[in-house]
């Protein structure tokens, strides 16, 4: 396939490393959820991480800031590696935003609220700039004209695109997306893929979880694919799709492309 | 070909919902009368109204006496509220020496104004306004109603009585167990294995105690503990039992709406690099605290009517000052106008803080929430 290739405006590991995950291992209890993950992501790359449900996808991406522990191996973000130390972990996470499967806006305030808060308390803007810059992105993800809503008064969709806005107002450097469209009905899946897909063209660096393979064709440099809490293949989506090399790749593609 | 699909080809305009208000008698018909046993239940139910409304309204209004200021102004046929108004001042401020009412009277219309300011929607500067309220207030309401500085005659705590008495333990209860409340109910949520078991001994030992024993506690057996002559004011002493005593019930009652939010605003907070404190102050306290707001103002409204109790030991609140009254030798047997008055003085605070309660919980609403 060649629109894969075709799309791309940035070419992947043109920098340096921006994520490195090495040896990662991680125990709910007594079980092993996390198996050993080791992954290096270039900055601009883009990576969709698939694999049927249970298989530590959302919790490898949840680790890399730090809203789950690991409890062996070591994550790097942006050169800065990841302690318990809670100044170090919210350095990190200023650099890293995060798409949520249910939205996860703040219900008591605004859109435009929604997206100033951290610009505010975080980055300590005063309200002004704040809310410039998150009209912008409001702009971005064609949403400005619903600022003054409340959360609760748009549809999935359009909630979904606020949440990638507010993500987006603090200019992190990587976007983490926790099956983003997963709660969406289906004709407001593609509103959020489209905005998805040009966050990608413009060069940031995403990692993504999802079943939306179409999006996954188009955009990702390499898709990853889990099982019980390891990386079974990892490829290129050409390659992963057409020609997938495991087995439990080959029923995983079966199963979800087969109907 | 002939298929059994069908489909429109235009599309059906909205139309006004059909009219459902017929007026008084409609609602009265369709409510009240609809049928023969809900006729007569609603006949039956309203002739007892009637039966309990008449007679008490007869007693407290139509055959009641209003003006005097002696007995002699009573007729004995209905109720006497010349007891009352005889007594008002007293009623109000206790024994507080009447030179210096005027600053109580000061002092409850300050508050009167910052509360209006405050419940108000619109009003400006919000913000500093609280701020005063909290702080720069108390200060002067301490100066004011105690004295003893700034040439103001030394009034002690045991001279202060009546609705006057009542208010200040309300007040100081209210403003203290609110924070104090949110500040255990975060500590028992914590992960910090110290500090969630100090607030979780807190909680039930004040949750596990009556009221009473707490109180006789403050008044009789702390100075039995405190060494020597240091001597704390019996009312400072009643208001902190009593402020954390209902903190532990307020702590509770917020914890449950803690508890209501969910894990992902939590993490979308953390996600966006918010602190532990910014999360919790913008953006989980707002939403338990909206949540819990009839549970809260539930605890404010049993703590205005337990003030009451204060009267086991000795303090004269506004019903402790009208059963002093009662034994007054010149106005025995108006026990029933006594009491009926202290309900009412309780019931219109309270019934005031609920629907407040009730409005600002309308007003809050952000709607359609999922």
């Amino acid at each position: 396939m060649s629109e894969a290739t075709a799309s791309r405006t940035t070419a992947p590991g043109s920098d340096g490393p921006m994520i490195e995950i090495d040896h990662l291992n991680k125990w709910y209890g007594s079980f092993h959820v996390l198996r050993d993950i080791n992954l290096t992501v270039t900055k601009g790359e883009r990576i969709v991480i698939c694999g049927p449900s249970g298989s530590g996808k959302s919790t490898m991406i949840r680790c890399i800031n730090h809203l789950e522990e690991h409890q062996q191996g070591s994550i790097v973000v942006n050169g800065v590696p990841m302690t318990n130390d809670v100044k170090r972990i919210e350095q990190i996470r200023r650099n890293v935003g995060m798409v949520f499967q249910h939205f996860n806006l703040f219900p008591h305030l605004s859109v435009l609220e929604n997206c100033c808060l951290s610009q505010i308390w975080v980055q300590k803007k005063p309200r002004v700039e704040a809310e410039k810059t998150a009209m912008e992105y409001l702009e971005r993800v064609q949403i400005a004209d619903q600022a003054l809503k409340y959360p609760g008064q748009l549809s999935g969709g359009q909630q979904q695109r606020v949440a990638i806005a507010r993500a987006l107002c603090m200019r992190p450097e990587v976007m983490l997306f926790d099956e983003p469209t997963s709660a969406l009905d289906p004709e407001m899946i593609k509103e959020v893929l489209d905005v998805m897909i040009e966050l990608a063209h413009e060069g940031m660096t995403m990692l993504c979880v999802t079943h939306e393979m179409g999006f996954a064709k188009t955009v990702a440099d390499r898709v990853i694919f889990m099982d019980q809490g390891q990386i079974i293949e990892e490829a290129p989506p050409n390659e992963f799709f057409n020609n997938p090399r495991s087995e439990r790749t080959q029923l995983f593609l079966s199963q979800i492309l087969g109907h | 070909m002939t298929t059994d699909s069908t489909f429109r080809t235009e599309m059906i305009e909205a139309r006004e919902a059909p009219n459902q208000s017929r007026g008084v008698l409609g609602w009265f018909r369709a409510n009240l009368f609809n049928g023969p046993i809900n006729s007569i239940v609603s006949i039956v139910v309203i002739l007892l109204l009637a039966r309990l409304v008449w007679p008490f309204l007869e007693w407290a209004v139509i055959d009641a006496d209003w003006i005097g200021t002696t007995r002699d102004a009573c007729t004995g046929e209905g109720a006497c509220w010349v007891f009352i108004s005889a007594r008002f001042e007293t009623i109000v401020y206790g024994f507080y020496p009447e030179a210096a009412r005027w600053r109580v009277d000061i002092v409850f219309a300050l508050l009167a104004i910052l509360v209006a300011w405050l419940a108000i929607p619109g009003t400006p500067r919000k913000k500093w306004v609280a701020l005063f309220t909290l702080t720069g207030f108390p200060i002067i309401a301490y100066f004011l109603l105690v004295g003893g500085s700034f040439g103001l005659e030394y009034v002690p705590t045991r001279a202060w009585g009546g609705l006057m008495l009542t208010l200040t333990i309300a007040v100081v209860g209210i403003v203290g167990s609110l924070p104090l409340g949110i500040i255990l109910a975060l500590g028992r949520r914590s992960k910090m294995p110290f500090v969630k078991g100090i607030c979780v001994i807190f909680i039930e030992f004040w949750r596990g105690v009556p009221l009473i024993t707490v109180l006789f506690m403050a008044s009789v057996m702390l100075p039995l503990f405190v060494p020597g002559n240091l001597d704390f004011d019996k009312l400072l002493r009643a208001l902190i039992g009593i402020m954390f005593f209902w903190s532990a019930y307020m702590a509770e009652v917020i914890r449950s709406g803690l508890q209501a939010i969910g894990k992902g605003q939590n993490e979308a907070g953390q996600a966006l690099g918010l602190s532990y404190w910014h999360r919790t102050g913008l953006i989980i306290l707002p939403q338990a605290l909206k949540l819990v707001i009839p549970g809260i103002v539930n605890t404010f409204i049993s703590l205005f009517k337990d003030t009451s109790l204060v009267l086991i030991i000795g303090l004269f609140d506004l019903l402790a000052i009208i059963r002093a009254g009662l034994t007054d030798s010149n106005w025995l047997g108006f026990s029933t106008e006594g009491y009926v008055f202290a309900a009412a003085v309780f019931w219109i605070f309270c019934f005031s803080m609920s629907r407040y309660s009730q409005y600002i919980e309308r007003r809050l609403n952000t709607g359609h929430k999922r």
